[in-house]
């Protein structure tokens, strides 16, 4: 039992990545009719958007400390960060610490900005193309965004730790009844299931319950007469397409501390998210976010021995089994509209 | 009068022989008036430099690469001569090699056996290297060796950890520097035993691919030598960025050690989710719950951060070493590139000493004499202390260092501490070793091409 515990939690935590990429990727498909196959590198950014940050805080100024040499033998050079020089060791600490948090301000307008750039400077000019043709010019775009990363961060993972107060992991078992260390969870882990949750809770309301999110989903439901009745359709479309980036930077400036980010991270989780996207029904926002927390689930538990053992290599193959599956039996997704990809 | 009967038959045959001839690889063909494949003739030779360059081992591969053109400033006479001036064999003048001028052409292996194969052969068949080295994968090694002996030059691997490089997949044209699974569980073993006593219980996370394999089946038979218990051996994907699903069943497995069979990428991920998790916070079976990492290296240290502290594994080398060999080198590069080289920069720059000394002694920069001036080799002076390219498997013979991640480090580059200089005696074994092959491994006969 507590092993089914475990790995429900740690479902949900993966299927929170999921969730917030395919979360985005549904918005631009549902709103833009693009398939955008950069969406993975916007998830990538937004991680090195903490590892700028951390690297910011931690510009340091350099004293030569005489009683120490370096690997050549020279006197070793300290470096202090400007930070800790200006407002006191403690506080500056403490600023370098809380990084990534913090990095959640930082992010949204610079994603944001990236969004903007992205579907003005290039996209818009393939939105009357056919779908293979985006997703060759998104593919691209990816693989430039991630060389560019790679140019100025190397290619070597870079760690990015969380808190310190958030370091750790909490004792599940004990509220539960288990004997102590049985049921343990990592405290980062848990901050990122609850943002995500904040963050899809974010988003829909703003879809629901805002005049703006009101047009979006009209004109997502029929974008010809929302023109005809003089809204300026495509300017919100944009508009949701940096805040579908800014989803997806926010996703990867929070998953910093859970695995050192590096250049291709993006390209990890972009096919898993597209297939998220297709069980959860193409330009359905609740199927993504549903599809995403059960593939998170499903890929968990086929991860246990004893799943293992019976079905070797079923961790490797569960998710694209389940794409299968529902591909055959429900092509339109759990919750895609009627006639979606059924044609 | 003669005369001269064609058929339409015979012209269709004429050329099908013709076409297969140009059609064949010019690997197989080219100068054939030659006594061995790309027999340099002019003033320079050229060497071939296999490395990633993209992919996520472009760091490792970068490093590698400032080592080897390091090597061939020095065997060209070039800068202060690094660890050329404590090499013990003297054959190098520092005028090349046999008066030709050494040059060099890259690679890019991406860490894919078909791309390091694609770019091997292209620098052998368009750029007439005489030599390949460099490499940061055993599964690009194998692949790249098995094409230079059949192709007829010398294979120098880079970092290639796999008991299989010198073991089953043995090539008579290829040569390891670096050491292997076998030799790190032999190093690793006695120090864990010491540090973390006889009485524990082993989980394994392993890389399922030929390297993974050949570590965990080194490292358990060595701990359980000592008298540790495997509890449980579970390959994951080479692909998974996220190990947590693998990690949480070691909580209940009743394990007080988690020994991750990982490498790169994997390594720092698995590593990184084992301590959030608090897995070293643990108290199993009356004991601290303790993390392996039997292969260590600078690169992937520094991407776990804070996560190796107190964690202990192996090296081949490193750049805190106090012999003449190491000190050599580590100015010659600290001085033009500003850090201290890497483990796999050191075996890729021994390599290439080593390769460029062999031509020398032999006289010939025929694959065959170099190889046989390569078999049983004993040097010292590279920074590994005595060496042993042994002849029966072309595996090199040395001390192995034990690490461990240090508690505080004072730069970026020492994160990691050396515990133990294991003896070359403790690390050896016989060449058909059940791990290696066995008696049916062959080296095979040597290849000159042409």
């Amino acid at each position: 039992m507590d092993a089914i515990i475990l790995q429900i939690l740690n479902g949900l935590d993966k299927g929170s990545a999921y969730a917030l990429i395919a979360l985005g990727l549904t918005l631009i498909f549902g709103t833009l009719g693009v398939v955008n196959f950069a969406h993975g590198a916007l998830f990538m950014i937004g991680a090195f958007c903490a590892v700028t940050l951390s690297k910011i805080l931690t510009i340091s100024f350099e004293t030569i400390d005489p009683t120490q040499k370096d690997f050549l033998g020279n006197p070793l050079v300290v470096k202090t960060p400007y930070v800790e020089a200006w407002f006191g060791p403690e506080f500056g600490a403490g600023l370098i610490d809380w990084a990534v948090p913090l990095s959640i301000l930082f992010s949204i307008p610079i994603m944001i900005g990236i969004g903007f750039i992205m579907e003005r400077g290039l996209i818009k000019h393939f939105y009357k193309r056919e779908h293979a043709d985006q997703i060759l010019v998104t593919f691209g775009l990816a693989i430039v965004l991630q060389e560019v990363v790679k140019y100025f961060f190397g290619a070597n993972p870079i760690p990015t730790g969380a808190p310190d107060a958030l370091t750790g992991a909490f004792d599940f078992g004990t509220l539960l009844g288990f004997d102590p260390n049985t049921v343990i969870y990592p405290y980062w882990r848990l901050v990122y299931f609850f943002f995500a949750a904040a963050v899809i809770g974010g988003v829909f309301a703003f879809l629901q319950f805002t005049t703006f999110g009101m047009v979006v989903r009209a004109g997502m439901a029929d974008r010809e007469t929302v023109g005809l009745l003089g809204i300026n359709i495509d300017r919100r479309f944009t508009i949701m397409f940096g805040i579908a980036a800014a989803v997806a930077g926010l996703a990867g400036v929070m998953y910093a501390p859970i695995n050192s980010p590096n250049y291709h991270m993006g390209m990890d989780f972009l096919v898993l998210s597209f297939v998220v996207v297709v069980v959860g029904g193409m330009g359905s926002l609740p199927g993504a976010v549903a599809a995403g927390f059960l593939l998170g689930v499903l890929e968990s538990f086929a991860s246990m021995n004893e799943v293992k053992s019976l079905l070797p290599g079923i961790d490797q193959i569960i998710i694209y089994l389940v794409a299968i599956i529902i591909l055959l039996t429900r092509p339109r997704g759990l919750m895609g509209r009627k006639g979606v990809m059924e044609e | 009068m003669s005369k001269t009967t064609m058929t339409r038959r015979g012209v269709l045959k004429t050329g099908a022989v013709a076409g297969a001839g140009v059609a064949l690889p010019t690997i197989f063909t080219a100068s054939s008036a030659a006594a061995y494949t790309n027999e340099p003739t002019g003033s320079t030779v050229k060497f071939g430099f296999n490395v990633p360059q993209t992919g996520p081992y472009a760091d490792e591969g970068m490093d590698e690469l400032r080592a080897q053109e390091l090597a061939i400033e020095h065997i060209n006479g070039m800068g202060d001569g690094g660890a050329l001036n404590t090499f013990s064999s003297k054959a190098l003048g520092g005028d090349g090699v046999l008066g030709k001028k050494v040059e060099f052409v890259t690679g890019d292996t991406q860490t894919k056996s078909d791309a390091a194969r694609a770019s091997a052969k292209s620098m052998i068949e368009k750029d007439g290297v005489v030599m390949i080295n460099g490499g940061s994968s055993s599964g690009v090694a194998v692949a790249v060796q098995g094409l230079c002996q059949e192709a007829g030059i010398i294979f120098m691997a880079g970092l290639t950890h796999s008991n299989d490089t010198t073991g089953k997949d043995r090539k008579a044209n290829g040569f390891r520097h670096f050491f292997n699974a076998y030799m790190s569980a032999a190093a690793l073993a006695p120090v864990l035993a010491k540090e973390y006593g006889t009485d524990r219980r082993a989980y394994h996370l392993t890389a399922d691919y030929t390297w993974g394999w050949t570590q965990q089946e080194s490292i358990a038979a060595a701990t359980e030598a000592m008298g540790w218990e495997t509890v449980n051996n579970v390959l994951t994907p080479l692909s998974a960025t996220d190990f947590s699903s693998y990690i949480a069943p070691v909580l209940n497995s009743g394990a007080d050690v988690l020994v991750l069979n990982h490498y790169g990428g994997n390594m720092v991920n698995s590593l990184t989710n084992a301590i959030q998790f608090g897995l070293r916070d643990k108290m199993v079976n009356g004991k601290q719950f303790e993390i392996v990492v039997p292969l260590y290296s600078e690169l992937m240290a520094a991407g776990a951060g804070e996560n190796i502290k107190g964690v202990y594994g192996s090296m081949n080398w490193n750049w805190q070493l106090q012999d003449e060999g190491t000190k050599a080198f580590v100015q010659s590069f600290g001085k033009k590139y500003g850090r201290p080289p890497s483990n796999s920069a050191q075996t890729c720059y021994a390599q290439t000493l080593l390769y460029a000394d062999a031509v020398a002694r032999a006289g010939s920069f025929n694959p065959c004499a170099v190889a046989e001036a390569l078999e049983g080799f004993e040097f010292d002076g590279l920074g590994n202390g005595p060496t042993l390219y042994r002849a029966d498997d072309h595996q090199c013979f040395k001390d192995v260092l034990v690490m461990k991640g240090r508690d505080n480090p004072t730069t970026e580059y020492d994160t990691l501490e050396v515990v133990e200089k294991t003896p070359v005696a403790q690390v050896t074994y016989a060449p058909d070793h059940a791990m290696f092959g066995g008696a049916e491994a062959s080296l095979g006969t040597c290849n000159p091409g042409a």
